[in-house]
C-alpha cells in the first residue's frame, strides 16, 4: 500500500487542525469498522463557511482526508460545501489505496455531521442533508 | 526516505555478511542437484548435510531429524496438518493458543472446516497460557499440542519445557512455532520434550523463503509437498541449497553469539522501555516484563493510532510496525493484542520496535528523543485526547 505526494503533504502538514470556540455547528463523527473519529468545526457567517478545523483519531488517509475536506469547503456556501463528497476529497488527493476509501467517508459525514448541527442549532433545514449516523460503516457498504 | 533506523527484526533481517558470503558459491559454482550423481551434485549435497547438523545443533536434535522447507509457514502448515494427518485413527483434537501466527491460526481454522476440533487456549495479559487450562483440555482424542515459543508482536516467552512435559506426560505431540525464539532465545528439544519445531531462516540473518521443521524420530506427519525423494519423501522438491546453506551458518552463528546478543539487547530494550515508560504518559508496556524476546518492545500509547505513528517514524528514517486495525489490511486489531485483554483503542495506538545484533545505543537514544515529540504532535490531533483531557480537568 503506498500513498500518493498529495495524501503525504496533506499527512504531514495537516491544514486546519484545532478547535473552533463557540463554532457554528460541530460534528463527531466514528467509524466502527477500525475505530476511528473524527471531529469537524465550521464557523458559518452569512451562509458561507468561514473557517473549518478538525481534530482526528486514525490512520494516514483519514488524517489527509480531514485536512483536504476541511481545505475544501472554507469559503463555500452550504450548498456547495454538500458536493465535497468522499469521491471529490479522494480526487483532491490524488486517489487512496482501496482498502482507505472508507476513512474518506468519515470525512465527508463528519462534515454533514457539523453542519446538521448548524441547522439544528438555527433551526433551519438544509436541502438534501440527512441526520449524521453513529456508525460510518452502515452508510457506506465497503466500496 | 532511507530507513536509517531498522526497528522491524521480528518483521525480517537482513542477510548477515559472513551468511551472504556462504551462500554465493552455491549461485553459480556449486550449482549441482543435490540429488545427482556427478562431482558438482556432491558439493549441494555435502553443503545440504553440512547445514542440516548446523540448524540440528542449534537446538540440540539430530541431523536426521531436520526437513528444511521453504519457511516458517510451510512448517506450520505441515506441522498441523501432517500429525492431525496420520494420527487420524487416535483422534482429532487439537490444542492450540489464540496468539498464534496466522500461519498456525488459519491452518488450524482449515482444519476445523474439515472436521478437526480444536481448542483455542486463552492467554493472561502477559501474553501466558495457563498450565492447567492447557492439562485440562487434553481428551482421549487429543493428537496435538501447539503452543507458539515466544510471540512474534508481544515477545513472550511461553514456559515451553513445562508445556513439554504435561504433552510427554498425556502421550500427546508437541509442537511449537519457535519461528521468532530460535536463535534469539535458547533451545533444547530434549531438555523441553519438544516433538516438532517450526524454524524460519528470514528472522536471524539468512535469507527469506527458506525454513525448517524438526521432526523428534518416531512421530509420524504426513507430507505436506509430494512428488520427489527429497528429505527422505517428507518433503518433496529440488532442495534450496544456497537457503539452506543460508540457514545453516545463521543458525550456527546465532547460537554461537547468543550470549552476548542477548546481554546487548536487553540492556537495549530494557532502556527503550523504560525510557517511553517514563518520558510518555499514556503509554503501557504489551508482553511480559522479562519473560520476553531480547529485541522485543511493544508498547501502546492512548488516544493515538499507529499507522499515523508509523508515518511520522518513517519521516525520520525510523523503520517499526503496530498492531493497529488501520494498518491490517483486514481492519481488525491484531488478534495477539486482542487476547491479552487492550481495549480496541488500546491496540490501535501499539508500536513494536524490534531489535537486532545491528542495533545500537544511538539509535535507541535517537528514538527516545523523538517520539515524544511524535506521540504528542498526534494526540495534540487527536479528538478522543481532548475529551479525556477535558474529563481530567
Ligand atoms: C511466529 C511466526 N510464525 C511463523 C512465521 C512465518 O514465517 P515465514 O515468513 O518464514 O513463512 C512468522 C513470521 O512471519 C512468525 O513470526
Ligand atoms: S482510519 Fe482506520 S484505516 Fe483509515
Amino acid at each position: 500500500m503506498e500513498y500518493s505526494e498529495k495524501v503525504m503533504d496533506h499527512f504531514m502538514n495537516p491544514r486546519n487542525v484545532g478547535e473552533i470556540e463557540n463554532a457554528s455547528g460541530v460534528g463527531q463523527v466514528g467509524n466502527m469498522k477500525c475505530g476511528d473519529i473524527m471531529k469537524v468545526y465550521l464557523q458559518i457567517e452569512d451562509g458561507k463557511i468561514v473557517d473549518a478545523k478538525f481534530k482526528t483519531f486514525g490512520c494516514g488517509a483519514a488524517v489527509a482526508t480531514s485536512s483536504m475536506a476541511t481545505e475544501l469547503v472554507k469559503g463555500k456556501t452550504i450548498q456547495e460545501a454538500l458536493e465535497v463528497t468522499n469521491k471529490a476529497v479522494m480526487e483532491a488527493l490524488d486517489g487512496l489505496p482501496p482498502v482507505k476509501v472508507h476513512c474518506s467517508c468519515l470525512a465527508e459525514e463528519a462534515l454533514h455531521a457539523a453542519l446538521w448541527d448548524y441547522a439544528q442549532k438555527n433551526n433551519i433545514t438544509i436541502d438534501g442533508l440527512k441526520p449524521p449516523v453513529n456508525d460510518v460503516d452502515e452508510l457506506h457498504h465497503h466500496e | 526516505m532511507k530507513t536509517k533506523l531498522y526497528f522491524d527484526n521480528a518483521a525480517t533481517t537482513p542477510v548477515r555478511e559472513e551468511v551472504l558470503q556462504e551462500i554465493l558459491p552455491y549461485f553459480r559454482e556449486h550449482y549441482g542437484n543435490a540429488s545427482s550423481v556427478y562431482a558438482i551434485a556432491k558439493e549441494s549435497k555435502k553443503a545440504l548435510e553440512k547445514a542440516r547438523a548446523q540448524v540440528a545443533a542449534a537446538i540440540n536434535a539430530q541431523p536426521e531429524e531436520i526437513y528444511f522447507t521453504a519457511g516458517g509457514s510451510e512448517s506450520d502448515n505441515t506441522a498441523l496438518r501432517g500429525v492431525v494427518e496420520a494420527y487420524a485413527s487416535k483422534g482429532n483434537h487439537i490444542i492450540t493458543t489464540k496468539i498464534e501466527h496466522h500461519a498456525i491460526l488459519h491452518t488450524a481454522e482449515y482444519l476445523e472446516k474439515h472436521g478437526a476440533e480444536v481448542t483455542y487456549l486463552n492467554v493472561d495479559e502477559y501474553g501466558k497460557i495457563s498450565l492447567e487450562e492447557l492439562e485440562k483440555a487434553i481428551r482421549p482424542e487429543t493428537v496435538l499440542i501447539s503452543v507458539m515459543f515466544a510471540n512474534n508482536e508481544i515477545g513472550t516467552i511461553q514456559p515451553i519445557k513445562e508445556i513439554g512435559e504435561i504433552a510427554r506426560k498425556h502421550g500427546v505431540v508437541f509442537h511449537t512455532d519457535a519461528v521468532q525464539a530460535v536463535g534469539h532465545v535458547p533451545i533444547d528439544v530434549e531438555k523441553m520434550n519438544i516433538d516438532l519445531l517450526s524454524m524460519s531462516g528470514h528472522k536471524l540473518g539468512a535469507p527469506k523463503g527458506i525454513g525448517a521443521l524438526y521432526i523428534r524420530k518416531g512421530i509420524k506427519v504426513e507430507p505436506l509437498i509430494f512428488g520427489g525423494a527429497q528429505e527422505k519423501k517428507q518433503r518433496a522438491g529440488t532442495e534450496n541449497i544456497p537457503g539452506i546453506v543460508g540457514i545453516g551458518k545463521a543458525a550456527e552463528l546465532a547460537v554461537a553469539e547468543m550470549e552476548g546478543t542477548t546481554a546487548k539487547l536487553v540492556a537495549l530494550r530494557d532502556k527503550l522501555i523504560n525510557g517511553i515508560l517514563e518520558t510518555i504518559p499514556y503509554s503501557r508496556l504489551n508482553g511480559h516484563p522479562t519473560d520476553r524476546l531480547p529485541g522485543n518492545c511493544n508498547i501502546s500509547f492512548s488516544y493515538i493510532e499507529g499507522e499515523s505513528l508509523l508515518l511520522l517514524l518513517d519521516a525520520l528514517g525510523i523503520a517499526a510496525s503496530s498492531g493497529s486495525a488501520c494498518t491490517s489490511g483486514s481492519l481488525d486489531p491484531s488478534h495477539v493484542l486482542m487476547a491479552i485483554g487492550l481495549p480496541h483503542e488500546t491496540a490501535h495506538g501499539s508500536l513494536r520496535l524490534t531489535m537486532d545484533r545491528d542495533n545500537t545505543e544511538e539509535e535507541v537514544d535517537f528514538i527516545l528523543e523523538k517520539l515524544p515529540g511524535i506521540v504528542q504532535r498526534l494526540r495534540d490531533m487527536s479528538p478522543v485526547y481532548e475529551d479525556a483531557m477535558k474529563a481530567n480537568k
